[in-house]
C-alpha cells in the first residue's frame, strides 16, 4: 500500500492504474455546480497540487462534522475537468471513471483515484471538516475543505493513460 | 395533527432511518456471496470497503451512502383508515423530520431553476403509492441518482418477447461503471408506459435471494459483461434481476429497466391504527 499526503507533486507520475493508495491531507469537494462556479469566479483554494473530490457530502453544520461523504459519478464532470488540471490540480477522486478525453488531459500531470461508491460512512470516518467555500451552492454542491486521514483509494486512471475502466 | 397521523409521520421517519443506516439482510448476504466468488483482486478490495462501510454506518448510526436519495413511499391502507390529504401531509412531515434527525442530504430541487427545497419534499415528490391491505404499513425506498439516472424504458413490439433479455442486458452495459455495481436490476414488463416503470421499481422491493429461472437467465447474461464491482472489472456485475409484470395492450410490449446500486435500501414499519 502506497501512502501519499496532499498537496501532491510529481510523485503522482510514478503511480500505476491498480495501485492501492492511502491518501491523507487536505482535499476539496466539487460537483457540477462547483466546477461551473470555479470557472466563473475562480478557485477558493490554491489549485497547485490540490486534490478535488467528486462528492456532495451530508454535513452536520451545527456540529461542524462530515456525516457521510462517498463519491459521486465522475463522468458528469468530464467536460468540466480540463480547467482544473490546467490550473495545477494533481488528482481527482471519484467513482465510475472518466472519459477518454479526460484520460488524455491527465497524461503527464495528474491521476484519477477511484473510491468505492456508496461507502460514505467509511469515508467520513477518515475525515475532519476544515472549511466551506461557496456555501451559497447548498450542501451537496458547495466546496467543502476536508482533512483526510488514510482514505483507501485505487489508482483508476494513471498519468500514462493506464485506465482500469477502459476495456 | 391527530395522533394517528403523528404516528404515521413518526413511522415514515423511522422507516427512513432504518433504510438509510442498515442494509436489508438479503442484500448484505448477496454481497458476501459475490465477494466469496470474486477472483478479481481489485474488485475484492471494493467489497472489503463496502463491508467496512456497512460496519461503520451501523456502529455510528449514520447513512450508508451520502446520496440519501429521494423517496418512493408505499402505504398499505386498511379499511378503517380513510384516504385523505392528512395521510399525504403525514408522509411529507415524516420526510421533513427524517431530513433533520438522520440527517439526510437535501436532494429535492425544482427541475428547471434547480432551487433546493432543503427538506427532501417538493411538487410530486415523494411519489406515494397506496395499496389496500389488512394493516397500515409504510415502506420507503430511497433512490439515489447514480443508479436512477441509468434507467431506461422501451416500447418493444409484441413480437419482440425474445428480445427482453438482450434489452435488459444492454441497459446494464450502457450504464457501465456509473450506477455503483454490483447492481440489482428491477424490470417491469407489460402495463402501460407509466405503469411499466412503476413495476420496475416495485420489483426492487422483494427479497433478492430468490430468482425465477427467467430472472436467473438474464442475471447470468449480465454477469458475462465483466463490468464488476464499481466497474473496475470482476465476476459479478449484477446481484439479482427482479421482474414484475402486468397485462398490456395487445399491440404493446413496454419494458422498463430500473437500475439499483448495491446499496439497495428499504425500510418497512407497521403503524398502530
Amino acid at each position: 500500500m502506497i501512502r501519499l499526503t496532499t498537496p501532491l507533486g510529481e510523485e503522482v507520475l510514478a503511480l500505476h492504474a491498480g495501485d492501492r493508495v492511502l491518501l491523507s491531507g487536505i482535499i476539496y469537494t466539487a460537483r457540477d455546480e462547483a466546477h461551473k462556479k470555479i470557472m466563473e469566479d475562480g478557485f477558493p483554494f490554491d489549485p497547485k497540487g490540490a486534490v478535488i473530490y467528486h462528492c456532495g457530502p451530508v454535513v452536520d453544520e451545527a456540529q461542524g462534522k462530515i456525516v457521510a461523504a462517498g463519491p459521486t459519478t465522475s463522468a458528469r464532470m468530464n467536460n468540466l475537468t480540463k480547467p482544473m488540471l490546467d490550473a495545477g490540480v494533481r488528482a481527482l477522486i471519484g467513482k465510475g471513471g472518466m472519459s477518454a478525453a479526460v484520460r488524455e488531459e491527465l497524461r503527464g500531470r495528474a491521476v484519477y483515484f477511484a473510491f468505492t461508491g456508496g461507502c460514505a460512512a467509511l469515508a467520513a470516518s477518515c475525515m475532519d471538516l476544515v472549511d466551506c467555500h461557496y456555501p451559497e451552492l447548498g450542501m451537496a454542491e458547495a466546496v467543502w475543505e476536508i482533512r483526510l486521514t488514510d482514505l483507501p483509494v485505487v489508482v483508476g486512471i494513471d498519468a500514462h493513460c493506464g485506465d482500469l475502466f477502459s476495456r | 395533527m391527530d395522533s394517528l397521523y403523528k404516528r404515521l409521520a413518526s413511522a415514515v421517519e423511522q422507516a427512513i432511518h432504518q433504510a438509510e443506516t442498515v442494509l436489508p439482510p438479503d442484500v448484505e448476504e448477496a454481497l458476501h456471496t459475490a465477494y466469496d466468488k470474486e477472483t478479481n483482486v481489485i474488485a475484492r478490495g471494493e467489497y472489503e470497503n463496502i463491508f467496512a462501510n456497512l460496519r461503520v454506518a451501523k456502529e455510528k448510526d449514520v447513512p450508508i451512502c451520502q446520496d440519501t436519495g429521494i423517496f418512493v413511499i408505499y402505504l398499505t391502507l386498511p379499511e378503517t383508515v380513510p384516504l385523505t390529504t392528512k395521510l399525504y401531509d403525514a408522509v411529507f412531515e415524516g420526510i421533513r423530520l427524517a431530513t433533520k434527525s438522520v440527517p439526510l442530504r437535501p436532494n429535492a430541487v425544482d427541475p428547471v431553476s434547480r432551487k433546493n427545497s432543503r427538506d427532501n419534499t417538493g411538487a410530486g415528490i415523494p411519489a406515494i403509492h397506496i395499496i389496500p391491505g389488512d394493516k397500515l404499513l409504510v415502506t420507503v425506498l430511497p433512490k439515489g441518482a447514480g443508479s436512477e439516472n441509468m434507467s431506461q424504458i422501451k416500447m418493444l413490439l409484441p413480437s419482440d418477447v425474445g428480445k427482453i433479455p438482450g434489452f435488459v442486458t444492454s441497459v446494464v452495459k450502457d450504464a457501465g461503471s456509473r450506477p455503483c455495481p454490483p447492481v440489482i436490476v428491477g424490470v417491469g414488463i407489460g402495463g402501460t408506459f407509466d405503469s411499466a416503470a412503476s413495476f420496475a421499481k416495485e420489483a426492487l422491493l422483494s427479497p433478492i435471494n430468490v430468482m425465477t429461472p427467467f430472472e436467473k437467465e438474464i442475471c447470468g447474461k449480465i454477469n458475462e459483461l465483466g463490468i464488476g464491482a464499481m466497474g473496475l472489472g470482476g465476476d459479478t456485475t449484477c446481484l439479482a434481476v427482479k421482474i414484475k409484470q402486468g397485462a398490456c395492450h395487445t399491440a404493446s410490449l413496454p419494458v422498463a429497466v430500473n437500475i439499483q446500486c448495491w446499496c439497495s435500501r428499504r425500510g418497512i414499519i407497521e403503524v398502530e391504527v
